[in-house]
């Protein structure tokens, strides 16, 4: 019974198989770098999905490319750059750090600079209000008694 | 009161986010376009075979001193069917070389769109296996380049062509270009 489960699972993944391209390398570190490249490169047209995962047809026109390029002999550097000087660097994951990408990066840290900041100063200024043992605040507070007695004499005459 | 006008400071804030988000919205250019890297660098060079004179080709080549559009189409593209009237006009009216170049298309199915909308290209190249359109940066139909007489890239437009569109940026820059020295 088992074996017939597993029988019919594998039914069920052929034609995944058979969905799949069949390339052929000169060696493995070509198969590496292709390997690497689809799933590096953007496609362009889809949400957020690599052309590797992508079965549109641009992501299997860029990945054709992708092959003849790697089968050419190019490097991985030389592949992104020709992807990225007609797609813009949108075609790429792993983006160089421009300006504004460098941004991008450290943005949040100043964000979080920032907040922290915020954070300090509001409790700095809490514990002082809940701490009136510090000679300045309880000067304060006694002058301020002073005034409101003052008041209250001034109001009844 | 300080709580409230704090408050009051981020409705005023998150409105004006939102309002902005809508607005964008509502624009016509919110369609998600990838700026192209080749404005400004010259056109990527093709060689193709004409769609329409077998034996004979197209290259990017014969289009040097003129101001040229290139438009990227093909028969399973439905904004490409909307934008063709359209083309087929302002050919008709305006002196524009427009090289068309047919994507990833069947040479029947092609040939049985420019039947029943018209013809409205100088030339049209064909590109099968998108050995042009990848050189574009080509990413959709319909897209339009502007290219100078000089052979550099000076405009993409992504998405057809209608007459708001002519008479916005796409058509000035052609006839910008056209009209220089």
């Amino acid at each position: 019974m088992r074996i017939l489960m597993a029988l019919l699972l594998c039914l069920g993944m052929l034609p995944l198989h058979a969905a799949t391209e069949v390339l052929t390398f000169d060696n493995p570190e070509q198969e590496r770098l292709y390997k690497g490249l689809t799933e590096e490169l953007r496609c362009t047209v889809c949400q957020n999905q690599n052309i590797a995962d992508s079965n549109a047809d641009l992501a299997t026109d860029l990945r054709r490319k992708t092959y003849k390029l790697v089968r050419e002999g190019k490097s991985e550097q030389e592949i992104l750059d020709y992807m990225s000087q007609r797609y813009g660097n949108f075609v790429l994951y792993n983006p160089p750090k421009t300006g504004g990408t460098l941004l991008l990066w450290i943005g949040p840290f100043i964000m979080l600079l920032f907040g922290l900041y915020l954070v300090a100063r509001i409790v700095r200024r809490r514990r002082a209000a809940a701490n009136p043992t510090s000679d300045q605040s309880a000067d304060e507070n006694l002058e301020r008694a002073r005034q409101l007695l003052r008041d209250a004499d001034e109001d009844k005459s | 009161m300080k709580k409230f006008a704090v408050f009051a400071g981020f409705i005023v804030v998150a409105s004006l986010l939102g309002w902005a988000v809508w607005k964008s919205m509502d624009d016509p250019s919110y369609v998600r376009t990838i700026p192209s890297p080749l404005i400004g660098k010259p056109a990527p060079a093709f060689d193709l075979p004409s769609l329409l004179d077998e034996g004979q080709r197209v290259s990017s080549e014969q289009f040097r001193g003129k101001a040229w559009l290139l438009n990227v189409w093909g028969s399973w593209c439905p904004e490409c069917w909307r934008e063709q009237p359209y083309l087929v006009e302002l050919a008709g009216s305006e002196d524009i070389l427009l090289v068309g170049l047919n994507w990833r298309d069947e040479k029947v199915d092609a040939l049985a769109m420019l039947r029943r909308a018209g013809n409205p290209f100088d030339v049209i190249a064909y590109d099968y296996d998108s050995e042009a359109a990848i050189d574009w940066g080509v990413y959709g139909a319909p897209e339009t380049f502007v290219i100078d007489k000089q052979g550099i890239v000076r405009y993409k437009h992504v998405g057809g062509i209608t007459p708001a569109v002519w008479a916005g940026e796409l058509g000035q820059k052609y006839r910008y270009y056209a009209a220089e020295d």
